[in-house]
C-alpha cells in the first residue's frame, strides 16, 4: 500500500463553548514522520481523534489519500493504524491474544504482516503469554503499536506514544519509528515533549489549539534569530525575577539547571551583566552563549503570539 | 461472519477468564434459586397463639386443643386475662390472641350464641388476614361439630359442604409458585446487567476507542456482544429447570422447548434494555444503578412475589410495560398448567413487539453515542 497524505484544512473544533483547535489547516507528505508538538491542552489529541474519525469537527475537512474522515470513515478504518495516549487494550487477553485479535477484525493473520511488526514484536514475544495489563510501561506500547499497525496501514497516528516512559524506552521507540517509514508508511506523532521534535521530518508547534510554526525541525531552530544566554548563580530563584525585570530582557526562563536568558539585541561584553546582576545580590555568575534548540523557539513563538493576541498567563 | 467470530471468541475468552464474575455467573444462580425458593413463602407456620380461659370447661378444653392440634398454631402461653393477653401481643411475644369468655359451656348448652374473640397482630397484612382465616375455620369445623353434636341428626340444619381442590399445585406448595418465578428473575439479571455492563466496561477501559477505528461495523460488534449473554441467559435457564425439577421436583407440565423458545424472544428484550442502559452511561456504576432501578420496579410489579390482579389498576396498566411479568405469567403457566403454544401466544406476541421496540431504539441509540 502506498504511504498515505493527510491534508488539513480549516479545522475548527469547540467542547461546550471552549475552542479547542483554531482553523487549523496543513499537509502531510506521503512517508513524512510528522510530528505535533505542544504542551498538554493545545488540542493535540483532538486533531488526532478526528483525523482517526472518532471525533466530528465542527467545521473544516480532513482527507487521508483523499478519502474524507467524516464521509469516507468505513473505507479510512482500513488504512489507518491508531495508537491512543491512554492504553487501551485488553488488559484480561494475553499478549498474543489481543494481536490475534486485531489481526482478526482487519481481515488479516499475524502470519502475514508478521515482516512489518517483527523488530517490535520480537521484544515481547517471549511474554506473549502474559495478560497485557500485566505489562510495564515500555512493553504495553510495543504492543499497542504491533496492534496498530497488524493491518499494514497507511497512516500511523499514535497519541503522546511516549508520554510516562522512561528515557531508554524513548529513545527505541523512536528508533522503531524511523525503522517504519522505510516500509512505506505515513507517521504522524505527538508529543509533549520539545527534544523530541528534532526526530521528526517536520513538526507542527501547537499552541492553545492553534499552531504557531510548521517546519523542519532544523529550520525552526535556524529561525530563531536572537542572541540566546544560558545563566547561572547562587541564588537560582532570584535570578529567574531578575532576569525578567531587567530593562532589555525580551525573555528569560527556566532550562534546566540554568536559566535561559534573551536581550533585546546582542550583548558582546557578558561583564556589563555580571556586573548588573552582582549589584542585585549574586554571586558566582557563570553566563555562556549557547545554542537555540526546539524549546526556546517554542517558548519564544509562545511568548510572541501571547503578546500578539493580549492573552495574559 | 469471521469478524463476529473473532469479536465472539474475544468475549468468551474475557468472561471465561474473569475469577470474580465467572462464579457469579454460574454458582449465585443457583445459591439464589435455593435460598430464595425456600425463604421467599407465604407458607405461615408456627403462629404463636396465647389463650385466654375464662370458661375452663369441657367445651373450652375440647376448642383450644383444636388449635393445638393443628400445625398451623402453636401455644405460645396461658393467660388469667384479657389485659396479659394484650400485653403479650404489644410485646410481640404471641401473634394472636384467644379469648373464650366466661359461661361458653353453659351458654351453648341453653342452646344460646356464644362468642369468642380473636386478636390478631396485624402489621403483616397478608399474614393477618391468613391467620385469621386459619384461626375462623378451626373454629367454624368447632361450630358443626358441637351442632351436630347437641341435637339429633335431624336437627342439624342441612348446610353446603365446600370439598376445595387445588389444580395446578395440589399440595399449595409455595415453591411450585415461587421457582418458576425466581427462574425468570435469574434470566433477566444475567441479560441485563452483565450485557449493559460489558459493553461500558469497553467505553471505561478506552478500549472502545482501538475498535472503533477497526473496519468492526455496528453491527458485528452489537451481535458479539449480546450473543455471549443471550447463549448464557438460556444456559442457564436450562440449568435452572434441572435444578428446580432434581431438588424440588416442580413438575414441568408444559413443553420444554416451547418455554426456551420463548425464553429466547425474551431475552432479547433484556438484552436490548440492558444495551440502553449501556448507551446512557458513561461508567459501570452509571449502568449498574440505571439497570437496578428498573429491575427492582420490574420485580416488585411482575407477580413474583404478589400477586399483579390485586394491584391498583394504574400499576396494572403499568404492568403492560414490564416483561418480567410477561415472562413469569408464561413461565408459570407453561411449567404448572402446562399451557401450550396456542394459550401463550398472547403473550407471547407482546414480548416480541416489545423485542422489537426496544433492540430498534437501543441500536438507534448507540449509533447516536459511539
Amino acid at each position: 500500500m502506498k504511504p498515505a497524505e493527510v491534508k488539513i484544512q480549516n479545522i475548527e473544533k469547540s467542547y461546550e463553548g471552549v475552542k479547542a483547535l483554531y482553523n487549523i489547516s496543513l499537509d502531510i507528505q506521503p512517508g513524512e514522520l510528522f510530528g505535533f508538538i505542544g504542551p498538554d491542552g493545545a488540542g493535540k489529541t483532538t486533531l488526532f481523534r478526528i483525523m482517526a474519525s472518532l471525533l466530528l469537527p465542527d467545521a473544516g475537512k480532513i482527507t487521508v489519500s483523499g478519502l474524507d474522515v467524516v464521509a469516507n470513515y468505513k473505507e479510512l478504518r482500513h488504512i489507518l493504524g491508531y495508537m491512543p495516549g491512554r492504553f487501551s487494550l485488553y488488559p484480561d487477553l494475553s499478549v498474543e491474544e489481543n494481536l490475534r485479535f486485531f489481526a482478526g477484525v482487519h481481515g488479516t493473520t499475524i502470519k502475514q504482516n508478521y515482516d512489518l511488526i517483527k523488530d517490535i514484536y520480537q521484544q515481547i514475544e517471549p511474554f506473549k503469554n502474559r495478560p497485557a495489563g500485566k505489562l510495564s510501561g515500555g512493553m504495553k506500547q510495543k504492543l499497542a503499536l504491533s496492534c496498530a499497525l497488524i493491518h499494514k496501514p497507511a497512516l500511523l497516528l499514535l497519541d503522546e506514544p511516549t508520554t510516562g516512559v522512561d528515557a531508554v524506552s524513548r529513545q527505541e521507540f523512536w528508533n522503531m519509528l524511523k525503522h517504519l517509514k522505510k516500509e512505506g508508511i505515513t507517521i504522524v506523532v505527538s508529543t509533549p515533549y520539545m527534544d523530541e521534535a528534532s526526530l521528526c521530518d517536520k513538526v507542527a508547534l501547537m499552541q492553545k489549539g492553534q499552531i504557531m510554526d510548521i517546519e523542519k525541525p532544523a529550520v525552526i531552530v535556524e529561525k530563531f534569530g536572537y542572541q540566546l544566554l544560558s545563566i547561572k548563580s547562587n541564588r537560582m530563584f532570584a535570578l529567574l525575577h531578575d532576569l525578567q525585570q531587567f530593562e532589555h530582557s525580551l525573555s528569560a526562563y527556566r532550562f534546566g539547571d540554568s536559566i535561559h536568558y534573551i536581550p533585546e539585541s546582542p550583548i558582546k561584553d557578558f561583564n556589563i551583566l555580571s556586573y548588573k546582576l552582582a549589584e542585585r545580590g549574586h554571586s558566582e555568575i557563570v553566563i555562556k552563549e549557547t545554542q537555540a534548540v526546539v524549546e526556546d523557539c517554542f517558548i519564544l513563538l509562545m511568548q510572541q503570539s501571547e503578546k500578539a493576541h493580549g492573552i495574559n498567563s | 461472519m469471521r469478524i463476529i467470530f473473532y469479536i465472539l471468541q474475544k468475549e468468551f475468552r474475557q468472561i471465561f477468564r474473569d475469577k470474580v464474575m465467572l462464579p457469579i455467573i454460574i454458582v449465585i444462580p443457583m445459591i439464589q434459586l435455593f435460598i430464595l425458593s425456600y425463604t421467599a413463602t407465604f407458607e405461615i407456620k408456627n403462629t404463636r397463639l396465647s389463650i385466654v380461659d375464662q370458661d375452663k370447661s369441657t367445651t373450652s378444653r375440647a376448642l383450644i386443643s383444636k388449635f393445638s392440634g393443628s400445625s398451623f398454631f402453636t401455644i405460645a402461653s396461658y393467660e388469667t386475662s384479657y389485659e396479659d393477653g394484650m400485653e403479650r401481643i404489644k410485646t410481640g411475644t404471641t401473634d394472636q390472641l384467644l379469648v373464650i369468655g366466661k359461661d361458653t359451656e353453659k351458654k351453648l348448652s341453653r342452646k344460646e350464641e356464644a362468642s369468642v374473640l380473636l386478636v390478631t397482630n396485624a402489621i403483616n397484612g397478608s399474614a393477618a388476614s391468613l391467620m385469621n382465616a386459619y384461626a375462623s375455620g378451626i373454629i367454624n369445623d368447632f361450630n358443626r361439630f358441637i351442632l351436630e353434636d347437641q341435637g339429633p341428626a335431624g336437627a342439624v340444619p342441612a348446610l353446603i359442604a365446600v370439598q376445595s381442590r387445588h389444580w395446578y399445585n395440589p399440595k399449595l406448595d409455595y415453591k411450585t409458585f415461587m421457582v418458576p418465578g425466581i427462574l425468570v428473575l435469574l434470566v433477566t439479571l444475567i441479560g441485563m446487567f452483565l450485557s449493559g455492563m460489558n459493553i461500558v466496561k469497553e467505553k471505561e477501559k478506552g478500549t472502545i476507542e482501538q475498535i472503533n477505528v477497526t473496519p468492526i461495523k455496528k453491527y458485528q460488534f452489537m451481535i458479539g456482544k449480546l450473543l455471549p449473554f443471550w447463549l448464557l441467559a438460556l444456559f442457564e435457564l436450562m440449568i435452572g429447570l434441572a435444578f428446580a425439577r432434581l431438588v424440588f421436583s416442580i413438575p414441568m407440565e408444559g413443553s420444554v422447548v416451547l418455554l426456551l423458545g420463548i425464553a429466547s424472544v425474551y431475552l432479547l428484550v433484556v438484552l436490548g434494555l440492558g444495551l440502553l442502559a449501556s448507551t446512557v452511561s458513561d461508567t459501570m456504576q452509571q449502568a449498574m444503578f440505571i439497570s437496578w432501578f428498573f429491575v427492582v420496579i420490574f420485580i416488585l410489579m411482575s407477580g413474583l412475589f404478589t400477586p399483579v390482579e390485586s394491584m391498583p389498576a394504574w400499576a396494572q396498566n403499568l404492568n403492560r410495560l414490564n416483561p418480567v411479568a410477561y415472562f413469569i405469567q408464561i413461565n408459570r403457566m407453561i411449567m404448572l398448567k402446562g399451557s401450550g403454544f396456542q394459550e401463550v401466544s398472547g403473550l407471547f406476541v407482546a414480548l416480541c413487539v416489545y423485542a422489537a421496540a426496544i433492540l430498534s431504539i437501543a441500536v438507534k441509540r448507540y449509533k447516536k453515542t459511539a
